[in-house]
């Protein structure tokens, strides 16, 4: 298994690259089919993909619905700005929840790292610092903040005393 | 306020007086919130000197990178789902029959 990394780049970005033991045109189609996403972009434990249409060319739109076991939605989607198949797509991405302020871009690029290797670099844009960090604090309704959430607790606990 | 808030401009050891002014707010407010954060063990404040600076603690510094780490563990749960896949299409039989196309 191949490690994720995250890093932040400038004020406004989030850059992911992992690598994959598959040809570029099965990754870049995992990516892009529905079928194929609905198997393995559910989101955190309990989510899974209910909706997924796709209309890949630029200016086309997509729309997701990510369905929790105990009935949350959770809707999002956008617009292509760019299909390079099987190399690149650029696309915007905005919550119906809209958990973090405004719209990305998010820039996807797959590249060929051998016969059977491939490297898919996801850049995230967001349109201000605050936006990017927010979105970094608490990815998606994962519940992974909670540590954060605990802090928060404790300083606003902490206030209160005074 | 967000104390949160207070936090993010303790990078650098700084006075009480000189976090009164990016927030616009009086000596003793910012000293309430410098307290809370101190309690919390986020910053330190250093007893020799008279002008007492606030510092910020490894600790939270590091909080960035938590965020980042929670986030990535969010992906990487999609992304080893997304290995499991590519390697089922890869394979010549599907062991399972949603398997096949």
């Amino acid at each position: 298994m191949y490690a994720l990394k995250v890093t932040t780049r400038g004020e406004c970005e989030i850059v992911m690259t992992r690598m994959f033991d598959a040809p570029r045109r099965l990754v870049f189609d995992a990516w892009t089919k529905p079928d194929l996403l609905k198997r393995w972009f559910g989101g955190p434990r309990g989510w899974s993909l209910v909706e997924c249409d796709i209309d890949l060319r630029p200016g086309g739109r997509y729309r997701f619905l990510a369905r929790h076991l105990d009935g949350r939605d959770m809707g999002w989607g956008g617009t292509y700005k760019e299909v390079v198949a099987p190399e690149r797509v650029v696309f915007t991405e905005a919550f119906d929840q809209k958990w973090y302020a405004g719209e990305s871009l998010i820039t996807q690029q797959i590249t060929e790292e051998g016969a059977n290797k491939t490297l898919v670099t996801s850049v995230l844009q967001y349109d201000s610092k605050a936006t990017r960090d927010a979105v970094l604090k608490s990815p998606m309704e994962s519940g992974v903040a909670e540590g954060h959430r605990r802090l928060d607790e404790f300083l606003a606990a902490e206030l209160a005393k005074d | 306020m967000d104390v949160a808030a207070v936090l993010r401009y303790v990078v650098f050891e700084a006075s009480v007086t000189e976090l009164t002014e990016p927030f616009d707010m009086s000596q003793p407010a910012i000293s309430k919130h410098i307290q809370v954060l101190e309690r919390a063990g986020l910053v330190s404040r250093s007893r020799d000197a008279q002008r007492r600076p606030v510092k910020l603690e490894a600790k939270p510094l590091a909080a960035a990178n938590q965020w980042i780490e929670r986030y990535r563990e969010h992906w990487e749960g999609a992304f080893q789902r997304l290995d499991a896949l590519l390697s089922e299409l890869q394979a010549p039989h599907p062991k399972k029959k949603r398997g096949a196309p």
